[in-house]
């Protein structure tokens, strides 16, 4: 009966926490309630026991991800009236196109075209379970190739953000490391042989 | 007991309310990426039910898999928004219309 309260809890939450992204005036309010979103689904998760997934979605959503929305959002200097201008003008189609949404799955769901019953909960785990060690198991076995595509994946990712975002200024006056170790005294100093000045 | 039908009920909400947050905040730009996080979050959810209720532990992998890509397109889409910003002053979707789309 305990989780099933706490599922009800943390879903409300969720729902509210979205709605909260979705319609809130500020996108630092919108980004931290997507921040909340994370943290609510991971407890659900871990309700229905995928630790694993739920440690990474803390981990990765809410300590790298949102912080780089974060970061952005205080960075750029938005005109936020004007983003807001006209912003019930398609909301009817919006709730429309939802709330269809909500009625095919549910078609699909609570008519029993899964082929699953959808009423019965999950199998009970083993004592000694361990749901990282499975996924590590599979992870660096069946999915070894998949695996290491994802990490290519967020090499050409990190490769791409900063050449997107890098920039170079004109007149910055920085120090170029090589150029300073190749310097020669004889390309500083010129040594000038003149005659003496006489005074009148 | 937490059933599937909870769980995929849940995310059908979670995913209605997002692709509604998309119409709403058509404009912003960082709020439209927000919003497709949160419809990734809304299929990752799908995923972890039922691989949990099916027994077949393959989905949380998947569930790994769309983390990892959801990371990497948000770096790029957060990169490219900055350079938008640098450029045009403005993340307002309409006035993007150089491609004359």
């Amino acid at each position: 009966m305990l989780p099933l309260i706490l599922f009800y809890l943390f879903a409300t939450v969720l729902v509210l926490a979205a709605v909260a992204v979705i319609v809130s005036r500020n996108p630092v309010y919108a980004a931290l309630s997507l921040v909340l979103c994370f943290v609510t689904s991971a407890a659900i998760w871990l309700l229905i026991e995928a630790e694993f997934l739920a440690i990474v979605l803390v981990l990765v959503y809410v300590g790298a991800v949102m912080v780089l929305f974060l970061f952005v959002i205080m960075m750029l200097d938005i005109d936020l009236e004007e983003l807001r201008a006209g912003f019930t003008r398609f909301a009817w189609l919006g709730w429309i196109v939802a709330g269809v949404i909500v009625l095919e799955i549910a078609g699909v769901v609570l008519t029993g075209k899964l082929g699953i019953d959808v009423t019965r909960g999950a199998a009970p785990l083993p004592a000694n379970y361990s749901n990282t060690q499975e996924l590590g198991a599979l992870l660096y076995g069946r999915y070894a190739y998949p695996f290491e595509i994802a990490a290519m994946v967020l090499l050409v990712a990190i490769v791409a953000a900063i050449a997107l975002t890098l920039r170079h200024r004109p007149n910055l006056k920085a120090q170029d490391i090589g150029r300073q170790v190749a310097a020669r005294a004889s390309e500083r100093v010129r040594l000038v042989k003149m005659d003496s000045e006489h005074r009148e | 007991m937490i059933t599937l039908a909870h769980l995929l009920t849940l995310s059908a909400v979670l995913f209605a309310l997002s692709v509604a947050g998309i119409f709403l905040n058509r404009k912003n730009l960082l709020l439209l990426l927000m919003c497709i996080e949160l419809l990734l979050l809304a299929a990752n959810f799908n995923f972890v039910a039922f691989s949990r209720y099916l027994g077949q532990l393959d989905g949380q992998i998947f569930v790994f898999f769309v983390l990892t890509v959801a990371a990497a397109e948000s770096a790029i889409g957060l990169a490219i928004l900055v350079v938008l910003f640098r450029e045009r002053r403005s993340i307002n979707v309409e006035e993007l219309d150089q491609l004359r789309g």
